[in-house]
């Protein structure tokens, strides 16, 4: 990848194969003496973590799929089939059901890493893209399984998302209503779109390992980026992957894998819905239909807009904005160590993410009562996306002309001689 | 100090004013479930036998003439043969022979008698609970109108578990405050979604006469009853529980393990 390779074959064997189909050069390449920056802390642990979190919803989900029946009358019991006869079919479904969201726990640290330390920048754009392009792909893989316990929330979730596309109906009448039916195989969410759900749900995973690989073939040409954000300068500040980096990996995705198992084990419940231990039924609709956690922040914009078109789109391009960072932001230094005002918009906008979130969790008519005065939340939630959008779109472009950065230092290896300048 | 003081006292001050405009109770809202103590809380909790044994005999008793237990079959309730129940095989057996249930074609083909009734045979281990309706439309007819939730899930499809259950047993029938009118035909349920429940008081002093002797009281009935639908929802909590701790201990001296040569590689590394 980056640089010659300084593979050595050994035996017969290896030099035969080397000639054909390098694949140990590859490997070695890539996993043992991959020049690594020796600053990177903890934050960029969660790369290994996530390839961690693909590798258990995989080998769980292929259990869980021996054992589902994709069907609108069995596929609820099925599951609880699987909890109750399989044998450890409660640990796999549980690993599976608190593993979604541990990797989504996992993506959003990773994501935030990402525009803290501006890893989004040349020249890693390709690599950025590739990111939002698996988080988009995830997304879509949490929703379709979301559906598949068929479970209360499982049918009003798959109702209320499909249904975005009628919104299109606004631009040319029955344009959206006919897209709808066509993701529904049908009038209304059913056998047929279970069908497609559990099929997707099992495809995407494989999609996305195969873009993982881009992901990681476009961070091995440039190479990491690091937490000084400046440029490695030579080999006095790099160390090899293996094993300065496969054991500080593995130190954390252990410790991550302890706070997930203790999750499965004590609570497995916790990040789920009571509501989707009813089994689906399409004449009784869920007082507040909600969806996951880790999709709250879209949901509260989206119910911020009090037109249903514009909220779909305001929705989309939240996530569509993701793709453009890397041109947004105009400034000369990549690391927000060293750019004191983005320092405070940076945090600012982890709050508001964290607002957004909490405003999609409440009914829509909510509102925050202190003392006789109500604010209702819904304000609270288009102020949170005015900044979200905002940030992006206004702050990012303009704090690389205004801000002043601190002085960067030299050199990896010698940070601590620019800071005393 | 002096801001933490400032700070404490801020929020005392916010949650004073938000308790005074809590103060007038709003009555189509529900309160708060009771809190209890449970034997399986905690990464320790297991269930207590004999407290599910009761809880069985409750549900048997009483809320079986309207609520089916459709996931569970009379085997889960055996501790042996791989269930993670209350009674020995033989005991779940004899409970097993205590029900009627749909039998298949007999020899000649006939799936009713000469009267023209199902053909029904005694219950068998593998057997699942019989619902106490054929289908829907006869549950809600036969209670006017409403549908008695089927329970093997109960307690992980509400709100608040177990204590919820217990509550909405309690609270059922108690007497509604001033002001408060209950709907024809329901009860008053404080604990309940716009407080009007159709189920009638499940459970009072001595509905059952616990074969252990225990006492029946209304708190004690509501208590087992809810301990036995918190294991029919999770029959497999004592294994996670147990299984839990041994994968506890291990990632923990694999993480103390993996921290060290993170610390013995990197040494020599600045």
């Amino acid at each position: 990848m980056s640089g010659p390779s300084t593979y050595v074959p050994k035996s017969g064997f290896a030099r035969w194969m080397d000639s054909r189909l390098p694949l140990m050069r590859f490997a070695h390449d890539t996993i043992i003496t991959f020049p690594t920056p020796k600053n990177l802390n903890f934050w960029y642990a969660f790369g290994a973590i996530l390839a961690f979190m693909l590798g258990i919803q995989i080998l769980t989900g292929i259990v869980l799929a021996m054992h589902y029946v994709a069907n609108a009358d069995l596929a609820f019991n099925s599951v609880e089939g699987i909890m109750r006869n399989i044998n450890y079919g409660w640990l796999i479904r549980y690993m599976h059901a608190n593993g979604a969201s541990f990797f989504f726990i996992a993506v959003y640290i990773h994501m935030f890493r990402g525009l803290y330390y501006g890893s989004y920048k040349a020249p890693r754009e390709v690599l950025w893209i590739l990111g939002v392009i698996l988080y988009l792909l995830m997304v879509a893989t949490a929703f379709f399984g979301y559906v598949l316990p068929w479970g209360q929330m499982s049918f009003w979730g798959a109702t209320v998302i499909t249904n975005f596309f009628s919104a299109l109906d606004q631009i040319t009448p029955h344009w959206g209503s006919a897209i709808a039916t066509w993701l529904w195989g049908g009038f209304a969410v059913g056998d047929a779109t279970l069908n497609r759900f559990f099929s997707l749900h099992y495809l995407l995973p494989f999609v996305i390992a195969g873009v993982v690989a881009l992901h990681i073939w476009a961070l091995h040409v440039p190479g990491n980026n690091n937490p000084l954000g400046i440029d490695v300068k030579g080999p006095q500040d790099m160390l090899p992957f293996h094993p300065y980096y496969t054991v500080k990996d593995s130190f954390y995705v252990a410790l991550f894998a302890l706070v997930y198992l203790a999750f499965v084990f004590y609570a497995p419940n916790f990040f789920g819905n009571p509501d989707n231990y009813t089994p689906a039924n399409p004449v009784v609709t869920p007082p507040d239909i909600v969806p996951e956690w880790y999709l709250l922040p879209y949901y509260a914009m989206l119910r911020s807009v009090p037109q249903k078109l514009l909220g779909v789109l305001v929705m989309a391009g939240s996530l569509l904005t993701l793709l453009f960072i890397p041109w947004l932001d105009t400034s000369k230094v990549r690391s927000t160590r060293f750019r004191p005002m983005m320092k405070q918009f940076f945090w600012f906008f982890v709050i508001d993410c964290a607002v957004l979130g909490y405003c999609g969790a409440q009914s829509a008519d909510a509102s925050l009562t202190l003392g006789s005065f109500a604010l209702p939340l819904v304000w609270i939630a288009r102020l949170a996306t005015l900044y979200y959008f905002g940030f992006f779109w206004v702050i990012m472009p303009l704090l690389g002309i205004i801000e002043r950065p601190k002085p960067l230092p030299t050199s990896i290896s010698q940070p601590v001689l620019a800071a005393a300048e | 100090m002096m801001t933490m003081k400032v700070l404490t006292l801020a929020f005392a001050a916010l949650v004073a004013t938000s308790a005074s405009a809590l103060a007038a109770e709003d009555l189509s809202q529900p309160q708060e479930p009771i809190k209890q103590s449970w034997s399986w809380d905690g990464p320790f909790g297991m269930y207590d036998r004999a407290q599910l044994q009761r809880g069985f005999q409750v549900y048997k008793e009483v809320c079986s003439a309207c609520h089916s237990l459709n996931l569970v079959s009379f085997n889960d309730l055996s501790y042996e043969n791989g269930g993670t129940g209350m009674f020995s095989a033989a005991q779940v057996k004899a409970i097993a022979a205590g029900y009627k249930v749909p039998a298949g074609p007999d020899e000649k083909g006939n799936t009713t008698d000469e009267n023209g009734n199902p053909l029904m045979r005694p219950g068998i281990p593998a057997d699942h609970f019989p619902a106490p309706f054929a289908n829907e439309e006869a549950a809600r007819a036969a209670n006017g109108g409403a549908l008695p939730p089927d329970q093997s899930l109960l307690v992980k499809a509400r709100e608040g578990g177990p204590d919820y259950v217990y509550s909405i047993v309690v609270g059922d029938g108690t007497k509604p405050p001033h002001g408060f009118k209950v709907i024809e035909g329901k009860y008053y349920d404080p604990y309940f979604p716009g407080r009007n429940i159709s189920m009638p008081p499940p459970l009072t002093n001595d509905s059952v006469t616990y074969s252990d002797g225990t006492k029946a009281t209304l708190d004690q009935e509501a208590r087992d009853i809810t301990a036995f639908l918190t294991w029919a929802a999770e029959p497999k909590l004592e294994d996670r529980h147990r299984l839990g701790f041994g994968v506890m201990l291990f990632m923990l001296l694999l993480s103390g393990l993996l921290f060290l040569s993170y610390r013995k590689v990197w040494k020599d590394a600045h």
